[in-house]
């Protein structure tokens, strides 16, 4: 199994959950974050004072998969939160120990 | 007596009652999250803290029988004498107890403004005490001085319809004290270095901005002390003033910063109230225009100007009130005219420019004395009883350190 872990922008979320239904993804996680990376960060003014704000806002969402999923998964998400500008984020995929759902107890693939 | 214009004072009390609590909330959303309790809490308390003060001695000291022209006395001490029928000096047809409560509202807000000077670093405990000595010493005579019967400054012939240079220049002027005295907060290093401090709230503050601007009406319109032709003008002039200044602040960071800002809307909103209110009684409405297009100009510059000049003044309470309140007075001396308000005076416009010199020397003699007495009180209580929280308590925000409690939960 694997983990798929990616940050994109906000306004990316719609569309990337879109082409993850289509695939037939069981579910996944979605957290609003903060963060840097080449895009830097903004300029905000308040009452006229100037400030630098480094940490720009994000949506990191996870999906657990079976390994044979993962690579279509990727390639999913890829596509639907590529823009082709700098900020459009990056994917990160885990290996995952062991999966346990807690209502029934079942682990492992059952439990995805 | 009169049963119309006492209901319309008892609602105009009210309405600048709501203010305090709508100048929490103005403050508390600039505030950073983790010190939105700290800097709504000292404006609410003061509703409970000077009410009673004035109740027991401050309306005696600001309104009761003159002692010198400089104070009242204590005579109305409890409010013993302060009743039902009405006190001719100051009200011929309304109760002197509607008299009374209505000022009390005024009395309460004012300590409250200064609040912003210090938000974010000023310990509680000193915090009340200085509010009381303040009320008390400084707040009680300028008011006596400008409104109280036998008050030196109004039997000179200075004009302050609502409060331009008792509230705003008074409480804007001591607290330039407070910031000065307290220090910066931690990590305020100016544009571009030091910690970024972001409002952590902007709808709030917009919507105490506009329960500041809808209360403002009782605080303007209420000062005619009847329902009539006179609150109308003033009436009138507020809101024409504060429209002009949201639209002046907003034009002018358009044109330097490049976007208008929801601060700057609500800023300019404040900064238009309160130049408007020494005037709000005695200019006609394209006077007050003009007034409110100064104001917003006005006070964005100096809101930027607290950076060049080094001072924290946290929430710009002086950018705000004080330079807008001394706008407000000396344009008073200007455009004045007792074609509006028989009872007032003419402006330089209107012939009579000695108006605008006795305008100054009411600015100037509550630019010194507040600014003076503040700095002596600060310093004093200081050296006693510490103004700031410490270093640790700072960091972790006036919720957590002062009160035990947070904003927010998830």
């Amino acid at each position: 199994m694997k983990k798929i872990e990616a940050i994109i922008q906000p306004f990316k979320l719609e569309p990337v959950k879109e082409a993850l239904h289509s695939l037939s993804v069981q579910g996944m996680t979605v957290t609003e974050v903060k963060g840097f990376g080449r895009q830097k960060g903004l300029r905000e003014v308040y009452r006229g004072m100037e400030y630098q704000v480094d940490f720009l806002p994000k949506v990191k969402i996870e999906i657990v998969a079976p390994d044979d999923k993962a690579q279509a998964i990727v390639e999913t998400v890829m596509k639907a939160a590529r823009t082709g500008r700098i900020g459009d984020g990056k994917i990160f995929v885990y290996p995952v120990a062991e999966v346990i759902r807690i209502r029934t107890g079942e682990t492992g693939i059952d439990a995805v | 007596m009169n049963s119309g214009d006492t209901a319309f004072m008892l609602v105009s009390a009210a309405l600048v009652m709501l203010m305090t609590p709508g100048l929490a909330f103005f403050y508390g959303g600039m505030a950073r999250s983790k010190n939105v309790l700290g800097t709504i809490m000292q404006n609410f308390v003061m509703l409970g803290v000077i009410s009673i003060q004035w109740a027991l001695f401050g309306y005696s000291l600001a309104f009761g029988p003159d002692v010198g022209h400089l104070i009242g006395n204590l005579d109305w001490f409890g409010l013993n004498g302060v009743g039902l029928e009405p006190f001719k000096a100051y009200a011929e047809t309304i109760p002197h107890q509607t008299f009374m409560i209505y000022q009390a509202m005024f009395a309460v807000i004012t300590p409250a403004l200064i609040t912003g000077a210090w938000a974010e670093r000023m310990k509680f405990s000193t915090f009340l005490a200085f509010m009381i000595l303040w009320a008390t010493l400084v707040y009680d005579p300028v008011a006596h001085w400008v409104w109280g019967d036998g008050g030196w400054l109004k039997n000179l012939g200075a004009l302050d319809f609502a409060g331009g240079t008792v509230v705003h220049i008074n409480a804007g002027i001591a607290a330039l004290a407070a910031a000065l005295v307290i220090g910066p907060r931690k990590g305020y290093g100016g544009v571009g270095n030091g910690e970024a401090f972001i409002p952590h709230n902007l709808p709030m503050t917009v919507l105490g901005a506009g329960l500041l601007w809808f209360g403002w009406f009782g605080f303007n319109a209420g000062s005619a002390l009847a329902a009539g032709s006179l609150a109308s003008s003033a009436f009138t002039a507020t809101h024409l003033a504060t429209s002009a200044a949201v639209l002046s602040w907003i034009g002018t960071e358009w044109v330097f910063r490049g976007k208008p800002t929801t601060l700057g809307a609500a800023s300019g909103a404040v900064a238009g109230l309160v130049a408007i209110t020494p005037a709000a009684g005695f200019v006609g409405p394209m006077s007050a225009i003009i007034i409110g297009l100064a104001a917003g100009f006005i006070c964005y510059m100096a809101v930027l100007a607290k950076v060049k000049l080094g001072y924290d003044d946290s929430l710009d309470v002086v950018g705000v009130h004080c330079v807008g309140g001394i706008i407000g007075a000396l344009l008073t001396g200007f455009f004045a005219s007792k074609l509006v308000n028989p009872a007032g005076a003419d402006g330089l416009f209107f012939g009579n420019p000695a108006q605008v010199g006795i305008q100054a020397l009411a600015v100037l003699v509550t630019l010194v004395f507040s600014f003076v007495m503040s700095f002596i009180l600060l310093k004093i209580l200081d050296a006693t009883m510490g103004l700031r929280v410490s270093t640790e308590e700072e960091v972790a925000g006036l919720d957590i350190s002062e009160h035990s409690e947070v904003g927010y939960n998830l």
